[in-house]
């Protein structure tokens, strides 16, 4: 298969908009919130040192040996956030570009450019939930990671202006540590994924309008209809076979890390509630917690039931070329 | 048309295509050999685009078929190494960037020029980091052009490669294709409503009709077969007794389409010369909208 990495490519050319800029846009958002927060802070120390006297001198003396550690933990818990809310954007980005991404060359006929090259809509499939597994995953993690490198300077300069020292405390941060944990959770996250881009890329496949509707509006009926018929005393779906549940697995596991909040993922839960007092943020993400995911028969069944459907997205795409017809 | 005993490029039987109830293609049959360039060529609605889908492997169909020895619904990747297609401009990718389209088409296609494709796009007003979007219709095609240009392909099919364009682009479009591509290892299937464009440079014609092939024929089998007589008033009543497909009037003068009648018999009525494809399509094709 070595035409898979152009059809990554090719992913990424077509939108880079949302791969690459929107993390930069997002992330840089955060760094100009912090930038307007250094001003305020400056303005309000100006304000504060005329009418109290405050001195840099007295804290400097003050800081003790806790307070250095509890900043670190601070930065790694920040380093974090800039994952977090690059992640949330990383969610919409890959949902619409899931659910785009066997419709609209059909909607616009580009679909008889790609098909008149050699190239087998296994190939084509796979290069789609491929980019959704681990190619934008892995560009947020790098834009967030430099965002948080360049908060790292800006506050490290604001402190030094200051006469502080910010080394102690970002040597006795973890951001190495932090980024080969994110790293290690790729994996599961992409196979917990899977659900969700197989449903959006078999439904992608198969309509020929309005992907959207089908997609989220069919679950959100099959939850009323099933919620109706349990008032109303008839059989449905209840108990055991929790369809709320099954429903949220297919539309949204592409949210990084939502695995961590998912009913009967006690170990992820677990330790990834964390309060902000903990001294190690580190180790909630520690990959054996992590990795214990793997033993859930949760993940495994959505694995089996993703890959299902991938296979008749690529039956659809094999007989659905355009929309019109 | 076939040769004795070698496999026809494309081998078509009994094609049948349905959509609901009305039947796109109706048991089909035909040869295609090597080195033709082939017209395709029948009313709105008639199939044809339907056939080159079948030829390509974007539609189920039920018959027999086989391209270049491959069966377009198996084996569609192998067999789109060795055919390239331009449907009309519109199916470039909008958003692609003239130097992603080569690195992309390069990349993937096995028997990819690169020299090729720059030389033609030397050519044109093109550069590489336009997208799309930003060209004319007319560059669209260009670009598309040198895309299958630098592909040294065996078969080419072409739906309404030059819709909406201009007649300077269109006339260059097949300027090319015959100069600097076509030669007798490759083979052409076009189809077009510009019938008096493609005319000349056609070997072949084939004629479609409410999903049925009507006439397939070289192009010297339709020159010895079809004529066409101008033909003095005193004259009409012996012509349209011998049968004319068509007859219309010009300046008080009628003038008689014949299929296969003797050429001794109509030079008798008057003045013989070969029918242009248009007129033959037009008598063929009479009552197809009525």
């Amino acid at each position: 298969m070595n035409k898979l990495p152009l059809l990554l490519k090719r992913e990424y050319w077509e939108h880079r908009g949302g791969f690459l800029w929107a993390p930069v846009w997002i992330t840089g958002a955060i760094l100009i919130l912090t930038v307007l927060g250094i001003i305020s802070a400056e303005v309000f120390r100006g304000n504060a040192h005329v009418q109290i006297g405050f001195s840099l001198d007295e804290l400097r003396r003050s800081i003790s040996a806790e307070d250095i550690a509890k900043a670190a933990n601070g930065l790694d818990i920040v380093q974090l956030v800039f994952a977090g809310i690059a992640s949330v954007g990383l969610f919409f980005v890959t949902f619409f570009y899931l659910l785009g991404a066997l419709y609209d060359d059909r909607r616009d006929r580009s679909v008889l450019f790609w098909k008149s090259l050699p190239i087998s809509d296994t190939a084509t499939v796979a290069s789609k939930a491929l980019t959704a597994m681990f190619v934008m995953p892995v560009i947020v993690l790098a834009v967030a990671t430099l965002a948080y490198l360049a908060f790292l300077v800006l506050v490290s300069v604001w402190i030094g202006a200051h006469g502080l020292n910010p080394l102690p405390a970002v040597l006795g941060s973890h951001p190495i540590g932090m980024v080969l944990r994110l790293i290690a959770m790729l994996p599961v996250s992409a196979l917990w994924a899977l659900p969700t881009i197989g449903w959006l890329l078999f439904w992608s496949a198969y309509v020929r309008s309005k992907p959207f509707l089908w997609a989220v509006l069919l679950p959100v009926v099959a939850l009323i209809a099933n919620a109706w018929l349990g008032a109303l005393g008839a059989p449905h779906f209840g108990g055991e076979l929790h369809l709320a549940g099954i429903l949220g697995r297919l539309l949204f596991s592409v949210m990084p890390a939502s695995w961590a909040g998912a009913d009967g993922i006690s170990v992820g839960r677990e330790h990834l509630s964390f309060n902000m007092n903990d001294d190690h943020v580190v180790s909630a993400l520690d990959p054996s917690h992590v990795y214990g995911l793997l033993a859930t028969p949760n993940l495994w069944i959505g694995v089996i039931a993703g890959l299902l459907l991938l296979a008749g997205a690529v039956m659809l795409r094999q007989r659905r070329v355009e929309t019109s017809v | 048309m076939s040769a004795q005993g070698t496999q026809p490029l494309i081998h078509a039987r009994n094609l049948t295509k349905r959509y609901g109830a009305t039947k796109a293609l109706d048991g089909v049959s035909f040869d295609i050999e090597a080195g033709r360039i082939v017209g395709l060529i029948g009313p709105n609605g008639a199939g044809k685009t339907t056939a080159l889908k079948a030829i390509l492997g974007l539609t189920d169909f039920e018959g027999e078929l086989s391209v270049l020895g491959f069966d377009p619904r198996k084996q569609r990747t192998e067999l789109m190494e060795q055919v390239c297609f331009i449907a009309d401009v519109a199916v470039l990718p909008r958003w692609i960037r003239v130097r992603e389209a080569i690195e992309f088409v390069g990349g993937v296609h096995p028997r990819f020029s690169l020299e090729k494709c720059q030389a033609f796009l030397a050519h044109t007003k093109i550069t590489s980091g336009m997208r799309v979007r930003e060209l004319s219709k007319g560059m669209i095609v260009q670009l598309h052009l040198a895309l299958v240009m630098a592909i040294d392909a065996k078969l080419l099919v072409l739906d309404e490669p030059t819709l909406g364009l201009d007649i300077l682009y269109r006339k260059s479009f097949y300027e090319s294709l015959l100069a600097d591509y076509f030669d007798e290892n490759k083979t052409i299937i076009v189809t077009t409503h510009q019938v008096e464009e493609v005319e000349h440079i056609l070997t072949d014609l084939m004629f479609v009709r409410d999903g049925s092939i009507v006439l397939a024929a070289s192009m010297d089998e339709v020159g010895d077969r079809y004529a066409e007589v101008m033909v003095n008033p005193d004259q009409t009543e012996a012509a349209r007794a011998l049968k004319p497909l068509n007859e219309r009037q010009i300046f008080g003068k009628s003038i008689f389409l014949f299929d296969g009648v003797e050429r001794s018999r109509l030079a008798a009525l008057g003045e013989l010369h070969k029918p242009s494809i248009a007129d033959l399509f037009v008598a063929t094709m009479k009552g197809t909208y009525a």
